[in-house]
């Protein structure tokens, strides 16, 4: 088994894509460290634009994530409506 | 709105591919092999640049938007900082000390990134990945700049900064990053993106940045919080950017993969080697601790690194090399560094102390297998001379590898009570290395690495004393003319933390009478 | 934590780093510009050799012919560093989002008279094959320059044509959609008028000093190319012929050369100021170049102002000629 992760800064920025995450990726785990925020998850993840959207009530441009984000692994595939990061392609 | 409609209309993928690919030419006044001059004497076999790939698609439009939001932020708090002496805050003054490394070993690293991604951002054939190296170029003066403006309040009121520039070209200890990134940048373009974009930015940085971030973070400097996570949020576009140059390369020509897998062991020993001075930052500098050097490298190193390893695999790429023996050495390295420094605690441009009491309990319990056995007895030791009067100081000089130029100090991977010796023959010359992966690394070009400007070898060869000083006065003293050569503050940038100007000014500047003045 | 302050006056020890207080003084606080900038560069004890430029260290005065005591006397006018130069960018792209906007939504588009859609997207689009070499040089010199004076606002430069291109792309998306992208293509690469500027751009690629290589990209032809295109065809030509929704589109172009021509002249300036060798060969470099770029670009204006093209172009030239001159060169 391969974990991706992606971490963020622990801000309110931050945490509409947080629990968007956690909620699309039911096996998606997250733990806090100083200043940060770092979700791990078996193989996939992924952050949908729908999910941020219906939690801030605007649009969101997934580009936007960029601003909060500290690291992140495995390879990344961006489209306008979702991003995900896998091992398996 | 209509603009989002015709954006939807073309698709991301395919907007960018105008945006940026369609801007490139095939060249007829002048060849392409003369226009782009350097990307075939490393024998990598490129057949088609369209194949390459901008995950993040960013065009300057984003670019510009995206960057200049975090600017405003990140500089916010840079004048918050300063306005309310926001260094007074932090954990201990000892803290400080990382920030000393900080900019005198790895900004200067951030700015040779810079230039080292303009020259690939000119000489890729192929736009996109043109493209992609340049915006890592202006991130990276980007990091070189916030880094000065970050520490430059710091610097204003603490020793071991003001001469960063002087000292990263001609200090013993700074010529590890130093010759790291001089090895990639003098070297092809191909390698150079391996080097750093692969090996050292997606491998690696997550050890430089997230965890010694998150480090600045518990020890109360959030001005270096913000800059270290602010950069990271670049970083994880060049760690994808770095993906991406592998998978490219490999995918291009079957040919190309044994000289990647030759990058890949060179490239992961080489920056393995410079985080020895992370390892220490983390386990003996940071006075409140996040996570030891061991976890880190658990979670970062083999984890992470290991199930990227494994998806390589398809390609016919193994772990690197030095892979087993970083694992080996996980339980050794930041004491072994640490005690090194300890020693030549009067030729560091930073303040060195024993751990106290409470922190040997923390060393202990992280390193259950090695500390109490090897190294707490040589602490407590010196902690006993240093009580009598009598702290050591080493006022020899230490031999340096001549690829990693760590003096050495590190022990056999089998045997961590004898230091590891390798050495080589070239041209009638004998060279010294500390370790298989650094004499590897040596034999397959040692037209290169006898070009090192070893500090050590200088020194003796009489090269780093101001200009006039005459070695063969009677008490001619060659450390303190080296110090002077260096633009050292004798006796407040080096030597212990006990009793140091930066302790008690820290104290005094808190009230507190302990720190007299 | 409590910090008590009010009993303790905290005087800094020192006021800046010595790489900046070298060339400042030390008795006054640094500005952002200068402590992102002043000796920011290695400059001694480089490792190796690049394989690339045995000849050379990696980075070393001698790659260009240009002389000068201390590599940083450049100024930059703008004191950009990183930080305020995308901020400012950033600001520009907000109006530059909003003109986009406006052109569209409004139906702007639509409505302009379509041989005037069509002199503009002939003009303008192989323009953005221009800013990308513009990019390819600026980056050059930012690589393979000495001293971040002058190296770090060229990365900011090449940046900035790099947008250029792009705004030039998404007004052939906007006015015309994709395949006029391709026909400006084609017309950069075969048809006769665009076959000067090109023949300009590649042998600008392979020239190895890098300051010439600043001369004839930012100084002279971008010098002719910018007043030309944008002041007297855009803004001038085209506006006057209900064609003001391409001036909005190419709005940053017309401001950005206002702004990046007073960083270029500065270059220029300090650089002939220094000695009479610079002066030579840059009043050197500038006549060979000018002569070369004036009769590119003549053809390439030709479709738009026809037989005023001449006219125009020798007007633009002798506004270029006085700037030279001002600046100290012999032309």
């Amino acid at each position: 088994m391969s974990k991706v992760f992606i971490a963020f800064q622990a801000n309110e920025d931050s945490r509409p894509v947080i629990e968007a995450i956690l909620e699309d990726n039911p096996d998606a785990v997250s733990t806090t460290s100083p200043a940060m925020v770092k979700i791990d998850c078996k193989d996939r993840l992924v952050i949908r634009r729908e999910s941020i959207e219906s939690r801030i009530g605007r649009s969101f441009d997934l580009q936007e994530i960029q601003l909060n984000l500290i690291t992140l692994t495995g390879h990344l595939d961006e489209d306008d409506d979702q991003l995900t990061l896998s091992w398996k392609r | 709105m209509d603009m989002e409609a015709s954006k939807k209309k073309l698709g991301l993928k395919e907007r960018y591919n105008h945006l940026t690919r369609g801007l490139g030419w095939e060249t007829t006044y002048q060849p392409m092999e003369k226009v782009f001059p350097y990307t075939r004497y490393e024998g990598i076999k490129i057949h088609d640049w369209d194949k390459w790939e901008d995950p993040f698609r960013l065009t300057m439009d984003a670019y510009w938007k995206y960057q200049g939001e975090k600017e405003k932020k990140l500089y916010a708090i840079i004048d918050a900082f300063a306005q309310n002496n926001g260094h007074l805050g932090v954990s201990d003054a000892r803290y400080i000390n990382t920030l000393k490394l900080f900019i005198q070993g790895v900004s200067p690293l951030e700015y040779m990134a810079h230039r080292g991604f303009a020259h690939v951002g000119r000489q890729f054939d192929g736009v996109s990945a043109r493209i992609a190296c340049q915006m890592q170029s202006v991130d990276e003066l980007r990091h070189a700049q916030t880094q000065m403006h970050t520490v430059s309040n710091y610097n204003k009121y603490y020793n071991g900064m003001h001469s960063w520039r002087h000292w990263h070209d001609r200090v013993w200890y700074l010529s590890v990053p130093k010759s790291f990134f001089d090895d990639a940048m003098s070297a092809g373009p191909f390698e150079f993106v391996v080097a750093i974009s692969f090996a050292f930015e997606y491998v690696l940085t997550n050890l430089l940045f997230v965890p010694f971030m998150s480090g600045a973070a518990y020890n109360g400097d959030m001005a270096t919080v913000t800059f270290g996570f602010s950069a990271q949020s670049d970083e994880s576009r060049h760690m994808t950017l770095g993906l991406e140059i592998i998978k490219f390369i490999l995918e291009q020509d079957p040919g190309n993969v044994p000289i990647v897998q030759r990058w890949l062991d060179k490239w992961f020993w080489r920056g393995y080697k410079v985080l020895t001075l992370v390892s220490m930052m983390m386990d003996y500098m940071l006075p409140k601790k996040v996570m030891s050097w061991k976890e880190a490298w658990e979670i970062y190193g083999e984890q992470n690194g290991g199930a990227l390893f494994n998806d390589l695999a398809r390609y016919g790429i193994r772990k690197p090399k030095g892979w087993e023996q970083a694992s080996i050495e996980k339980d050794h390295l930041s004491h072994q560094a640490w005690s090194t420094f300890y020693n030549y605690g009067a030729a560091a441009l930073f303040h060195t102390w024993t751990p106290t009491d409470g922190e040997k309990d923390w060393l202990s319990a992280k390193y259950p297998d090695t500390f109490d056995k090897l190294y707490r007895p040589r602490f407590e030791h010196w902690e006993q001379q240093a009580k009598e009067g009598k702290r050591f100081y080493n006022g020899t000089l230490p031999m340096l590898c001549t690829t990693c130029q760590i003096p050495m100090f590190f022990t056999e991977p089998t045997d961590p009570t004898k230091i590891c010796y390798r050495e080589s023959d070239y041209k009638g010359d004998k060279y010294h290395f500390c370790s298989d992966h650094c004499k590897d690394i040596f034999d397959y070009e040692p037209e290169k690495y006898v070009q090192s400007w070893l500090p050590v070898h200088q020194i003796y060869q009489g090269n780093c004393f101001n200009p006039g000083v005459d070695p063969t006065v009677p008490g001619f003293d060659p450390l303190r003319a080296v110090l002077d050569y260096y633009h050292t503050n004798f006796g407040r940038d080096n030597f212990d933390f006990e009793g140091s100007e930066d302790q008690k000014n820290f104290a005094r500047w808190h009230g507190d009478d302990a720190g007299g003045a | 934590m409590h910090i008590d302050l009010k009993t303790v006056k905290i005087d800094p020890l020192r006021q800046t780093f010595a790489n900046v207080a070298d060339r400042i003084g030390s008795d006054k606080p640094a500005s952002r510009y200068q402590e992102a900038t002043l000796g920011l560069q290695p400059d001694a004890n480089f490792h190796y050799r690049p394989t690339w430029d045995p000849a050379h260290e990696l980075f070393d005065p001698a790659r260009t012919a240009i002389g000068m005591k201390d590599w940083y006397a450049f100024k930059d006018p703008r004191q950009f560093y990183y930080a305020n130069w995308t901020m400012t960018r950033a600001r520009q792209q907000d109006a530059m989002e909003s003109n986009f906007d406006f052109v569209e939504s409004r139906g702007l588009a639509a409505s302009l008279p379509e041989d005037l859609k069509s002199t503009a997207l002939h003009l303008l689009l192989p323009l953005r094959h221009v800013a990308w070499g513009a990019n390819m040089n600026n980056f050059s010199i930012c690589a393979y320059g000495y001293g971040t004076a002058i190296t770090a606002p060229s990365s900011f430069h090449a940046m900035d044509q790099l947008g250029i291109a792009q705004y030039l792309t998404r007004l052939g998306l906007l006015l015309a959609g994709p395949e006029s992208l391709d026909i400006a293509k084609q017309a950069w690469l075969k048809l006769p008028e665009w076959q000067g500027l090109r023949s300009y751009i590649e042998d600008s690629f392979v020239l190895k000093d890098w300051f010439m290589l600043f001369t004839v990209q930012n100084f002279v032809l971008d010098g002719l190319l910018y007043p030309l295109v944008y002041d007297r065809i855009v803004d001038d030509h085209l506006a006057m012929r209900n064609g003001s929704a391409v001036a909005m589109l190419t709005a940053f172009m017309t401001e950005w050369y206002e702004e990046t021509a007073k960083w270029v002249d500065a270059q220029i300036k300090t650089a002939a100021a220094e000695s009479t060798a610079n002066r030579d060969l840059l009043s050197e470099w500038t006549r060979t170049w000018r002569e070369r770029a004036v009769s590119s670009l003549v053809p390439v204006v030709t479709g738009a102002l026809g037989e005023q093209a001449q006219v125009a172009s020798d007007e633009v030239l002798g506004q270029f000629n006085s700037r030279a001159a001002k600046l100290g060169l012999s032309v």
